[in-house]
This record gives C-alpha cells, structure tokens and sequence, in this order.
C-alpha cells in the first residue's frame, strides 16, 4: 500500500522504502503492541498511579519514547487534575467548558476528539 | 534554520512522467508535478523549508507542500544540509560478512584452444596468467572438477540453487571431464538437498551430435561465443593457421539451437575496433541464424591495442546500443520478446533495486577454478597467484577473501563517490582494471560517460515500461 500521496514507487527497492516509512495500521494508542516500534512484552495493561508514586515509566518509556508508557500520556488530562489534583492545563470544566471531553469516551482511543478550547 | 538539498540522484523522464533514481538506494520513483517542482527549485540551490515552499506554493496554491516534503524526506530524495558541508559523499566500506555463502564455481576445464582468436585475454599480449609455458596443467582432471564441485556445495551456507560454469580454453576439448563432473554435481545436490544448475560457453566449433544430446538433455545453459557474420566472425575468430571458423561453427549452432529447446541458447558476442556493427550483428544472429539471446561486450584490452575501441568507437556503439534498445522496448510495449540481453540484464537490477558494493560476485559468491585447481576470483584469474583464493584441496582462503573484499569495497574507490551510475556499475570488471591500470581496485574511468548514457538509456526505457506495460516487469520478479 503506497501511503504517500505525490510518489509512486516504481521498482521493488521504492516499494520497500514505502513499506518502511509507512505510518504503523490503526490508530497510535498508549501501551501499543505489535507493530511499530520495540514495544514492551505483553502484559496487563494497568492504567492506574501517578508520577508521585515515582512509577518508572510514566514520562518515557525504556526506549525513551511514550508509545510504551506503563501509564497512558492521555491519563494526564483526567488523572492528573482530577485524580491526584495536579495542576494540569485542562479547560475549566465546571463553568466554561463542561463538554470539552463529551466525545472522547475512551481517552486512550479518541484523544484526538477532545476539543480546543479557546478562552 | 535547517538547511534543506536535494539527495543524490538521477532525474530522468519517460512517458511523460519524470523519474528520479535514487543513490545509492537504487529507488525508482515516479513524482507528480508539485514534487517535480519542488526537487527542481531545490535543485539550483539548498534553502530552508518555508523558503522552498513558498517558492513553490504560488504554482500548487491547493497542494499540501509540508506533507509532499516529508513524503520526499522519507525516502531521502531531500536531506538536511550537514554542517560542515563535505565536498563529496562518503561511502563507509562494510565487507561482507565471512564465510559468505558460495552460490557459483566456473570451471575451467582447460586452457587449450581450438582457435586462436586475436583478442584472446588468455592467450594474447594481454594474459595473466602464462598458460602456455607455466605450471598450469592443461586439462583439468576428474578428481580436481570433483573437488571443486565438493568445495561449492561444502561453503554454499544456506544457498537453495548453486551453479556450475565450465569455461575454457575452449570447454569442449575437456568434454569427457565435464560430462563426468555433471552427474556428480547432481548426486551432490540431492545429498544436500540443494538444486543445481549448469552452464557452459564453447566456441561451438568442436559440439558433436553426442554433446548436443548431453546439454539438452541434462538442461545445459549453453552460451556460444560469436562475432556476427562470415567477415566478422572470421576476422578474430580463427583457427591456428589462420583460416576462420565461420563455416565449421555454423552448422553445429544450428544443430544445437534445433535439438537443444529447454534453456535459452545465448550469443555473446566481443566488439573490437574492426568488428563494431552491433545492428548488423544482432539481425544475423537472431533471424539468421535462430538464437534467443545476444549480448554485447566490448573487448578487454590495453588501450594502445590495434583492436581495442577507442572514444568514437565507444560512441559509435552506444549510438547503435540506442537503436537496438528502443526495438527492444517497441517489442516489450507490444509483449514480444527481444533479444537484446544487454537491456533485459539491466533492467532486470533496476527492478530489483540493485545497489552494489561490489560489480560483481568475483570473490564473493563466485570463484573460478584453474586446470590445477587452484581457486581465484574468477574464471579470468584462474591460475593467478595474485589473485589467488585458496585451492580446491586445500579449501578456500578465507583471509585471503577478506583481504581481497576490503581492498576492493567501492568506498575506496573515490572516483565513484559523486557518480549517480555506481549503485549499477561499482566501478566495473575488476579484470578490465586490471587490463587497463594493473589493480583491480581501480575504477574503470575509461568508460564511465559511456556507463552513465546506457544507465540513462535503460532506466528510460525501465520507466516507458513501467507507464506503460508494467505487466511485462514480472518476468524479473523471479
């Protein structure tokens, strides 16, 4: 599959360049395993803690990357000012902008869905 | 603020579309027009990412330019300057790593000739190896082609299909050899669980209704060498006394085309300064006389040679090389097949994307084995001590391997550096550097514009294809 919009690989070593840039299948989730790049081993996927608990593995994970984070980046915007009361930079979301998280269901998944807000 | 130029490439356009040929990647891409545009106002001179754009972006008001520059990052047709600048690029020698898998053991089988042909690099004022008074033997034993056949299948790694080669001399003087050596390398084969393949070159002077019947039935790959017609077969390709092998070799080519059907039968012809009509050549061997495949070579000489192709015969021949290429791509749009294998060779590692560090499998995963025994890069080395890689008694020398794959790794070779042709070339025949300048580390500089043009010609002609007929590339996926 050519992901690219402007060049068409014509011979097979173009192919194989195209098929190592493209962009990983699916969506790019927290915890993500299989494809892309080196991922943790499979395991339970536990999306509890706060960087209080000096967790390793909330910033970046062991590839210095956060595609493998042991908590979820998204777990910021809720965990963070809601759970453990952290100053986050999220919307006031009892006065000004009660609905900026109403399409995001599962933050993990559509954390693309959460609206900007502008004051 | 990054400084953006364009990657090392060749541009080139065919069907209307434009191309660029990556280097040293060896990708063939195909660009729309706001990339075309991009890579030509990077061309002229690097500059930062909003200043290409916004030269750009007045043409392509509704094209994504920061998603199209990232697409021409991603497969390194546009870099960021580095800093300082180098003058040229550098290439990091990586050899090989040891033991590398034999895939093909040329045997010669002997080093006696029928004929005495003027250009012989074997026999002429141009040998290496001194075959006539040296401690060479003449003919190759059944035990020496045993053991050169137990050394390929013994350092053949992994490989699935390994290949024997009988060469010459002329191969057919050691027929009971070689007809012995074939049965043997099967029974190996299946002991190994391996294929094996043959091939063989003759003059085709010496083929005997019993040879014939051999090669097709053991499925032979036979390559005859050849001139062309009467006058050009005749003017080198001759008989001790003189007289020329035309009329003795015809009839028995013909016999062999006729009986031998399951392998293509080739022609590879020697273009010298007195036989150079590569058209002429081509209509007699193939519709005259029948066969399949015609490659071109010129002949391997030292300059000062009477025989050698000086600049305008160079030029005179890629001009006719044009011709014939441009009929093999009306019969390749049309789905017939052509003969011109110095094209379909070609195209065959643009296909694939070829990158080379090396021209060829010489030393790598291709030895040439002496009458003696004696192990060498190649069939044209074969016997000489310089270029020595061990013995098929003694097994092969690895150190020796090593050595010779540093030397001749295309980083050393500086020449090649700035050459968009190398991924194809790598600096060419190492035993035509060593005609020409004495060490095969030496790039081949004598005919690197012509390299580039027929480079030229035949992405061209890959890129008219690809448009066009793309179906007709899948013969090279094999």
């Amino acid at each position: 599959m050519n992901h690219m919009k402007h060049l068409i690989p014509i011979n097979r070593k173009a192919a194989r360049i195209v098929a190592a840039a493209a962009p990983p299948a699916g969506d790019v989730v927290a915890l993500q395993q299989g494809s892309g790049p080196p991922q943790q081993p499979e395991g339970p996927h536990i999306p509890l803690g706060c960087s209080l608990a000096f967790q390793p593995g909330w910033e970046a994970d062991r590839n210095g990357g956060t595609a493998g984070l042991c908590q979820p980046v998204e777990r910021d915007l809720f965990d963070c000012h809601l759970g453990c009361y952290w100053p986050a930079h999220v919307p006031d979301q009892l006065n000004h902008a009660p609905d900026w998280t109403s399409k995001c269901a599962a933050a993990q998944k559509d954390w693309r869905k959460i609206d900007l807000i502008f004051p | 603020m990054t400084m953006l130029r364009v990657g090392e490439h060749h541009a080139f356009e065919a069907a209307n579309r434009r191309y660029l040929y990556l280097v040293p990647s060896a990708a063939v891409f195909a660009l729309d027009a706001p990339a075309a545009a991009l890579i030509d106002a990077l061309d002229a001179a690097p500059a930062t990412r909003t200043d290409l754009i916004s030269r750009v972006s007045a043409q392509f008001p509704r094209t994504d330019l920061g998603g199209l520059l990232a697409e021409l990052e991603q497969i390194h047709a546009v870099q960021p300057v580095p800093t300082p600048a180098p003058k040229t690029p550098t290439i990091i020698p990586l050899t090989p790593v040891t033991p590398f898998p034999l895939t093909t053991a040329v045997l010669n089988v002997t080093n006696q000739c029928n004929l005495s042909c003027g250009y012989c690099y074997e026999y002429s004022e141009d040998k290496i190896v001194d075959t006539t008074n040296g401690k060479q033997p003449k003919f190759m034993t059944d035990e020496t082609a045993r053991q050169s056949i137990d050394l390929l299948f013994r350092e053949s790694g992994e490989v699935a299909v390994v290949h024997v080669s009988f060469f010459g001399g002329e191969t057919l003087m050691n027929y009971p050899v070689l007809s012995r050596a074939v049965p043997y390398a099967k029974a190996q084969a299946a002991a190994y669980g391996k294929r094996v393949e043959f091939n063989l070159t003759t003059n085709a002077t010496l083929l005997t209704p019993k040879m014939i019947a051999f090669l097709a039935d053991e499925d032979i790959s036979v390559t005859v060498s050849i001139d062309g017609p009467r006058e050009m077969q005749n003017r080198f390709r001759v008989f001790h006394d003189g007289s020329g092998s035309y009329d003795v070799m015809l009839p028995r080519v013909q016999e062999l085309l006729r009986r031998h059907r399951s392998r293509p039968i080739g022609a590879r012809v020697t273009l010298t300064s007195q036989v150079s009509d590569v058209l002429g050549i081509y209509r007699h061997l193939t519709d005259e006389i029948g066969f399949q495949e015609v490659g071109f070579a010129p002949v391997t000489t030292s300059p000062d040679r009477d025989h050698a192709l000086d600049a305008s015969g160079f030029d005179q021949m890629v001009t006719q090389f044009t011709a014939l290429a441009d009929e093999f791509l009306q019969a390749a749009l049309a789905g017939r097949h052509h003969g011109f294998s110095n094209v379909s060779e070609t195209l065959g590692e643009i296909h694939k994307g070829v990158s080379k560090a090396y021209p060829c499998g010489a030393g790598l995963g291709l030895i040439g084995v002496s009458t003696g025994g004696d192990v060498a890069l190649c069939h044209r080395f074969a016997g000489s001590e310089e270029h020595g890689l061990g013995s098929v008694s003694a097994g092969l020398d690895r150190d020796a391997q090593r050595a010779f794959l540093e030397r001749n790794h295309i980083g050393h070779k500086t020449d090649c550096h700035t050459c968009w042709a190398r991924p194809l070339c790598s600096g060419g025949c190492y035993h035509e550097a060593h005609t020409r300048y004495g060490s095969t580390t030496h790039p081949n500089l004598h005919y690197c514009d012509w390299i580039r043009e027929w480079t030229d010609i035949c992405l061209r002609i890959y890129g008219e294809i690809a448009e066009r007929s793309p179906s007709f590339l899948d013969r090279f996926d094999a």
